[in-house]
């Protein structure tokens, strides 16, 4: 039976600065020593609204990346969308901010023993944990190609610096507002073939998931997916962020995507009866 | 230092707190104890478990409201079978008092979860959730109909014996509660637990068409708080000497009291621990610095205090 990250830890942890990204937010947050067993893929769950708000429920963020700074410590990056109450509230908090937060959560991305090659995709915002990811693989020798799709261009993240890591980035728009017109998976049969790509790391949503596990589906890729299911508590206990998954078996189960995931192997999540009943 | 007698009663099974989980929201207990040693806790009160492995409703399952949530989970669990493999003997290594919680589709299910249980170490009482549909009567939930609700608790309590105590949790979706709180306890249930969640729904605006996978769900958190106060208040009123775990969007040591003067002998916390997943030890230490502010020596002694007439002070 799978368990909670054995690390997660609630703290209080300070914010060290909030900028504007495009139309998200780069939140840089204290995190101390817990900032050493943060991995790429791991995701925070963050109290939002003080202590008269209405909003009850913890919001989970990815951590997009990992840093020790001599002056703060431990600090984590996240990039969030101000989309719903909570994620307004949480860019609206200014530098000296306290956060309660629980880190890290979840599974993290594998890393290959192996120096192979490797493809990173993704959608929206969800490429944030990518280049922190696209870090670790480089560092460890792989070849680290990258693919980013969002509807407009308004919606690709993608840092300057995070472009270091990676041996070549493509960026798809469905509008055709940046880089080329298409979807983000249109491309990636051709890559597989072309540079023998070994691992595909995907974060985003659902549906490009899906798509890319039907392009991997009877390969040799292996697929590692960070999948996004709607959370209230982010420790595994309120069983709201349940996903069908297969065992070895091919026994199907609702698996928890705070404990079980949100990194998970995509060809064992049965992507067709997600939101069906089994 | 003053010196408070924190400990409480549910039946003939004591706690040395009165501040429980919640049943269903405290997973195996194995999450929580991540964070304090269940054994700090009056007891883990388990998520309900039916004999079979259930995989529960589709998502979406959750939908945040104003202060509150609704869930549709539809009791997925791994079977009684399995629960006793595995659940009770973790809840048991780690010295945590247990509540274990049952619940069924017919009378006869609650009775075979009741035999299964009767020869297990380490339980100290049985919650029997009867706010579930009965196949046998139109899917009609077993609390909302006086007569299954007591068949249930009949049957359980003819499986049982005389030595665990039943707590019979039911639904604040009635017309009477009352009656039904007298007709479970006709029937041998030495307990009562309240208030399950309050059926709502969500219509997304998106698609205009209901949010939850489930389509309804169970309204949970302070939104419910004084909907849980009344019930707890009018069912004490009616049997002062049932004791009663109280519960309903809980969330401070103040919303702790407030139950127990209403008459809640205990007080499981649910949603909370969502936000907080500290928030039992947080209420707990606050309920305990609350009652002894207030000259409490016996938490039994503010139990149903808001029944007292004002000059018995």
């Amino acid at each position: 039976m799978a368990t909670i990250n054995k690390n997660a830890a609630q703290i209080n942890s300070m914010v060290v600065s909030n900028k504007r990204v495009g139309q998200y937010h780069q939140l840089i947050i204290n995190v101390g020593d817990n900032a050493d067993a943060c991995k790429p893929g791991n995701f925070v769950a963050i109290n939002v609204g003080g202590e008269s708000s209405r909003m009850i429920l913890r919001r989970a963020f990815a951590i997009s990346r990992v840093s020790t700074n001599p002056t703060f410590g431990g600090t984590i990056e996240l990039i969030v969308a101000p989309h719903g109450q909570g994620s307004k509230w949480l860019c609206a908090q200014n530098e000296g901010a306290s956060l309660d937060l629980i880190a890290p959560l979840g599974t993290a991305f594998g890393i290959p023993t192996q120096p192979v090659p490797v493809l990173l995709v993704g959608g929206g915002y969800g490429s944030a944990p990518l280049f922190g990811l696209a870090e670790v693989l480089n560092s460890r020798g792989c070849r680290v190609d990258m693919l980013l799709g969002a509807s407009t261009a308004s919606k690709i993240y993608a840092p300057m610096e995070g472009k270091r890591a990676v041996n070549s980035l493509r960026i798809y728009t469905e509008d055709g507002s940046m880089g080329q017109i298409g979807r983000v998976t249109d491309p990636i049969p051709e890559l597989i073939a072309d540079l023998n790509i070994a691992v595909i790391y995907s974060c985003g949503p659902m549906a490009m998931l899906s798509a890319i596990n039907s392009i991997t589906h009877n390969t040799q890729v292996v697929h590692q997916c960070a999948v996004e299911e709607s959370m209230a508590c982010g420790v595994g206990i309120c069983m709201t962020c349940v996903l069908p998954v297969a065992n070895e078996n091919g026994d199907i189960s609702m698996l928890r995507s705070c404990i079980d995931g949100p990194v998970m192997d995509g060809s064992t999540v049965q992507w067709d009866k997600v939101g069906k009943t089994l | 230092m003053s010196s408070l007698d924190f400990s409480t009663t549910l039946g003939n099974a004591w706690f040395p707190s009165p501040i429980f989980t919640a049943s269903g929201c405290a997973s195996s207990g194995r999450e929580l104890a991540q964070f304090f040693p269940l054994h700090d806790l009056g007891a883990v009160v388990t998520k309900s478990v039916m004999s079979k492995a259930r995989n529960g409703r589709p998502t979406p399952r959750m939908a945040e409201t104003p202060s509150g949530m609704l869930n549709s989970i539809g009791l997925q669990g791994p079977g009684i079978d399995a629960f006793i493999a595995k659940d009770i003997p973790y809840l048991v290594s780690q010295k945590a008092r247990i509540i274990v919680s049952i619940a069924g589709e017919t009378v006869e299910e609650y009775s075979t979860l009741a035999r299964k249980l009767r020869s297990v170490s380490g339980i100290s009482a049985v919650e029997v959730n009867i706010s579930c549909p009965n196949v046998e009567n139109r899917g009609l939930v077993f609390a909302c109909d006086p007569e299954a609700s007591r068949r249930v608790i009949d049957g359980v309590r003819r499986t049982l014996g005389g030595e665990l105590p039943i707590i019979a949790k039911l639904s604040p979706d009635v017309t009477d509660l009352v009656s039904i709180a007298k007709g479970v306890v006709d029937a041998g249930a030495d307990a009562l637990a309240l208030i399950n969640t309050v059926l709502g729904m969500v219509i997304n605006l998106d698609t205009l068409r209901p949010h939850l996978g489930g389509k309804t769900g169970g309204l949970s958190g302070p939104a419910i708080r004084p909907i849980a106060v009344r019930a707890v208040y009018q069912v004490h009123d009616a049997m002062p000497k049932i004791p009663i775990l109280g519960m309903g969007g809980i969330s401070s040591g103040r919303d702790a009291l407030e139950i127990i003067a209403a008459g809640a002998s205990g007080v499981s916390i649910g949603t909370a621990s969502f936000g907080n997943p500290t928030a039992l030890i947080k209420i707990q230490d606050e309920l305990k610095d609350l009652l002894i502010a207030k000259g409490f020596t016996s938490l039994r002694d503010a139990v149903g205090y808001a029944h007292r007439a004002s000059e018995e002070e």
